[in-house]
């Protein structure tokens, strides 16, 4: 199978180590993987901004940019959903629609596709999981705390494979990091204050590795980290997964 | 007491000043939905209940017209005087009229946040008539001069210190009290003598039944019943969107509301009003006020399944950060971010964008309100509309031509981390980027994916 | 007219119909109702006991409430006591009532205005004693609108413990407005 990798626009440009590690880790699994270089930006900031109206050349961009793959696998929750919801074209609607049915975000891609079984890293440390509020409730990646439903988390399934990892139980485990995009700068005392509360329950449970599906929630709470001069250490789950590989 | 208009973002910041407080309004608020998760948890059939629920009141709302009519032939033939309300003014006009006509001066009234999206108290004060909020929270903040800040729990954002300064000024209790238990008596005492020489009892309405022409009212305190049985008339106050088919239907919102409101099974009292007593008259209000407005609007009708329990509100990181005020409605928190803007655009196009859309709302909601979806689609009409600042709308266009074109965007990476290399003092600039108030910007790399994996493929 | 202008909105503004679902009872096999109900009316901040007879009410309601003065018994009350009683409600210290059937999963209790006796009685009075016979327990909520549903009484309410109320910074306070203890007696 042929796998496309769809690397978000600001992991691309601030964060190339993840997009390396998620490469890295899917040429491990004996993946054919290609990275179109058309690729640009899923059009997210713009269309939670409110203006869907203006992701049209965002859109027939990332179609030419990834038809023809079996697979479109992402290191992002948030992307991969945004496309999922709101990939359309006036002028080839099936291939949007072929596109958004192979579109996948990385754990997910590996616990139901590749199904993996088992992975060689290993990571001694502790490590508590955010889990991104878009890949979580808008991919169902886990489950969540407000549903009654048997529990279940794609990324945690992953973790759990590295050896001597530990992961910490947190206070509110799908409490929001408060990224939500330009949220992050037009509500910053919110977004902030929300970040913070993420970072004193790492703080309360000892984590020395804060991990997640999410480069935008991570960068947001590894700012707040940086800023305070704490000692954590932010890694992409994709980092974690190929850890002394 | 009007809504002030401060924006959310501001109102929001100021709230946060005081990082103690917010984090008593927090971890208050969260406790009520770990209530909440713990009860709901003990029924297998929750999320059963929840499909069942939202589709009743879908199957409600595609019939509205005819349940509306049956309802209210129905309690008619009960001997209740129906009234209909277009708007507010309408509603407040009709309710004051009641009063007039019967020359009434003293009024009870029980939690109906109708009334507080109506202004009522205010509309009946400047007629001279004394309104008494009888349920303890709304009392408080009716003597404090404000508005309520949690469509269930009114004074959540009130410390027991401040209320025993507002019942120390306003019911004579000791100054500094501030045990709970004895401010409580003393409003209980209070109250009870308004209840007994109140003229008419308002009510809201949890739940109107079309084939009956009953209302339900559902309250722990017992407010609604003492001020409907003692006072010689009962309004009801509705609005058009609380309608459900039949009596057995019920089972499903009693079951749900108060568990998922307040972590309880159901509250102490759930009162079935049907016809007045002998001697007494019964009036229900029945009001509109923009709701068939919602109800045409196709990506955003499904918020008038809303029951009112606030358990959103209690999930919400972000209300819980920013107190009820900050959204300036009557209803704050999410359901409230997608009911305001049908009322007007241009006053709260904040508050579908005070959301990082993270999906927990619509995830305890009791009748699946897909509210996130919701504040998104809010998010699109409100700047189609033109409520966006200018600026706003030309950053946007130009961050559409870059993103849309891989040289364009290629270019602009590259001179953005360069710019953060070469100038990251006016990048930290606080002022010129608020990301820098208390964050620290990503180091810079020198290489991009793109240019790295470029690399690696031409070394080949 | 107002009216016709809603209605007219609504009909215009309605979507597609949407099918009504069918009902489901969500019926528990073998649950112990009396143990259940009565966890239920304790966390509510309420209490139930079992009487094996309706004849010892009378003795407990004495050891319960000794220095109850009025006291309005709708069980086994005097009738004329009672009706004076019922010329000043409001210095009612104590009134014991039927109800017709009791809610296990929430410690519910369902009365008519015809069980109350009059509407404001359940409220108004400082303490309330409620009595059920124990074959009218039934499950949960469904299960009780199938039993009352269809009564159509001119007023009822669903009782599920004392007044209460935690609108001073979340702290519990039973005996809100209405009365300050409920005290159920189930009869075998």
């Amino acid at each position: 199978m042929r796998v496309a990798l769809f690397i978000p626009c600001y992991v691309d440009q601030f964060y190339p180590k993840v997009a390396i590690a998620t490469l890295r880790l899917l040429q491990h699994l004996d993946l054919d993987v290609h990275y179109p270089m058309q690729q640009t930006c899923c059009g997210q900031p713009m269309a939670n901004g409110g203006f869907e109206h203006l992701t049209g050349s965002c859109n027939s961009n990332f179609i030419k940019a990834f038809a023809g793959y079996d697979y479109i696998v992402s290191p992002s929750g948030s992307c991969v959903l945004h496309v999922k919801d709101h990939l359309h074209d006036d002028k080839q609607e099936a291939a949007a629609t072929t596109i958004r049915h192979k579109v996948y975000e990385l754990c997910e891609f590996l616990t139901d596709i590749v199904q993996v079984k088992s992975i060689k890293a290993s990571f001694p440390k502790k490590v508590a999981l955010h889990q991104g509020c878009h890949g979580q409730r808008g991919l169902k990646l886990a489950s969540s705390t407000e549903t009654v439903v048997p529990f279940f988390s794609k990324p945690l399934q992953l973790l759990k494979m590295v050896e001597g990892l530990e992961l910490v139980d947190l206070d509110r485990p799908d409490e929001c990091c408060g990224f939500g995009g330009t949220f992050c700068v037009t509500e910053e005392a919110v977004s902030s204050a929300m970040g913070l509360s993420r970072i004193d329950d790492y703080t309360k449970h000892q984590a020395t590795v804060i991990t997640g599906t999410d480069m935008s929630c991570l960068m947001h709470q590894e700012g707040l980290i940086r800023r305070k001069k704490l000692p954590f250490e932010v890694m992409h789950i994709s980092e974690v997964l190929i850890a002394g590989l | 007491m009007s809504t002030h208009n401060i924006p959310h973002p501001e109102a929001a910041t100021a709230f946060l000043k005081d990082k103690e407080r917010v984090q008593w309004h927090d971890e208050t608020l969260w406790f009520v939905r770990y209530k909440r998760d713990k009860i709901v948890n003990e029924i297998p059939e929750w999320e059963q209940l929840r499909e069942l629920a939202s589709q009743i009141k879908d199957h409600t709302l595609s019939r509205l017209d005819e349940y509306l009519q049956e309802f209210e032939a129905a309690a008619i033939s009960n001997g209740v005087t129906v009234h209909w309300a277009a708007d507010a003014a309408e509603h407040n006009r009709i309710v004051h009229g009641i009063m007039a006509k019967h020359g009434a001066q003293k009024i009870v009234k029980s939690k109906s946040m109708l009334t507080e999206e109506c202004h009522l108290n205010e509309y009946l004060e400047a007629q001279g008539i004394e309104v008494v909020d009888t349920d303890l929270g709304e009392r408080i903040v009716q003597l404090n001069k404000e508005m309520p800040s949690h469509i269930v729990l009114p004074a959540i954002h009130i410390k027991k210190e401040e209320v025993g300064e507002i019942f120390h000024q306003h019911l004579g209790t000791e100054k500094g009290a501030s045990d709970p238990l004895y401010l409580a008596l003393a409003a209980r005492e209070h109250l009870r003598q308004k209840f007994l020489a109140a003229d008419i009892a308002i009510t809201g309405v949890n739940f109107a039944i079309a084939e009956t022409g009953a209302i339900v009212v559902c309250t722990n305190e017992g407010n609604a019943d003492l001020g409907a049985h003692l006072a010689k008339v009962h309004i009801a106050c509705m609005g058009i969107e609380k309608l459900i088919p039949r009596t057995e239907h019920l089972s499903v919102f009693l079951r749900m509301l108060a568990r998922n409101a307040t972590g309880q099974n159901i509250t102490a009292y759930s009162s079935h009003f049907r016809k007045p007593a002998a001697g007494s008259e019964m009036h229900i209000v029945i009001v509109d006020n923009g709701r068939t407005t919602q109800l045409g609007r196709e990506a955003f009708r499904n918020s008038l399944k809303c029951i009112r329990c606030g358990a959103c509100l209690n999930t919400c990181p972000v209300y819980r950060r920013s107190g009820g005020h900050s959204y300036h409605n009557a209803t704050a928190g999410p359901i409230g971010a997608i009911l305001a803007p049908n009322l007007d655009m241009r006053k709260n196009a904040d508050l579908p964008f005070a959301s990082t859309l993270c999906g927990s709302c619509t995830d305890v909601c009791p009748v699946k309100i897909d509210i996130h979806n919701q504040l998104y689609q809010w998010r699109q009409v409100l700047t189609q509309e033109g409520y966006v600042p200018a600026a706003k709308t030309a950053s946007m266009k130009v961050m559409a031509s870059v993103l849309s074109s891989p040289a364009r965007y290629t270019f602009a990476g590259k001179w953005a981390r360069k710019f953060l290399r070469w100038f990251p003092s006016l990048a930290l600039n606080k002022k010129l980027n608020p990301w820098a108030r208390q964050r620290d910007l990503p180091e810079p790399p020198k290489e991009s994916f793109r240019e790295w994996y470029r690399k690696q493929a031409s070394g080949k | 007219m107002s009216r016709d202008k809603i209605l007219t909105a609504a009909k215009q503004n309605k979507p597609a119909l949407v099918a009504l679902p069918e009902m489901a009872t969500f019926a528990v096999a073998g649950t112990d109702l009396v143990a259940a109900f009565t966890a239920s009316i304790t966390k509510a901040g309420g209490a139930a006991t079992v009487l094996g007879n309706l004849l010892e009410l009378p003795a407990k309601i004495k050891e319960g409430w000794p220095d109850a003065k009025r006291v309005a018994n709708f069980i086994h009350g005097d009738s004329s006591t009672n009706e004076s009683l019922l010329k000043e409600v409001a210095l009612l210290d104590l009134v014991v009532l039927k109800g017709q059937l009791g809610v296990a999963e929430n410690g519910a209790i369902w009365l008519t205005n015809k069980d109350c006796v009059e509407r404001v009685l359940p409220f108004i009075t400082q303490h309330l004693v409620l009595v059920i016979d124990k074959q009218t327990l039934v499950g949960n909520m469904h299960q009780a609108y199938e039993v009352m549903g269809k009564q159509n009484p001119d007023y009822g309410v669903f009782i599920a413990g004392p007044s209460k109320t935690a609108d001073i910074e979340q702290s519990l306070v039973i005996g809100a407005h209405g009365p300050r203890s409920l005290q159920v007696f189930i009869i075998e």
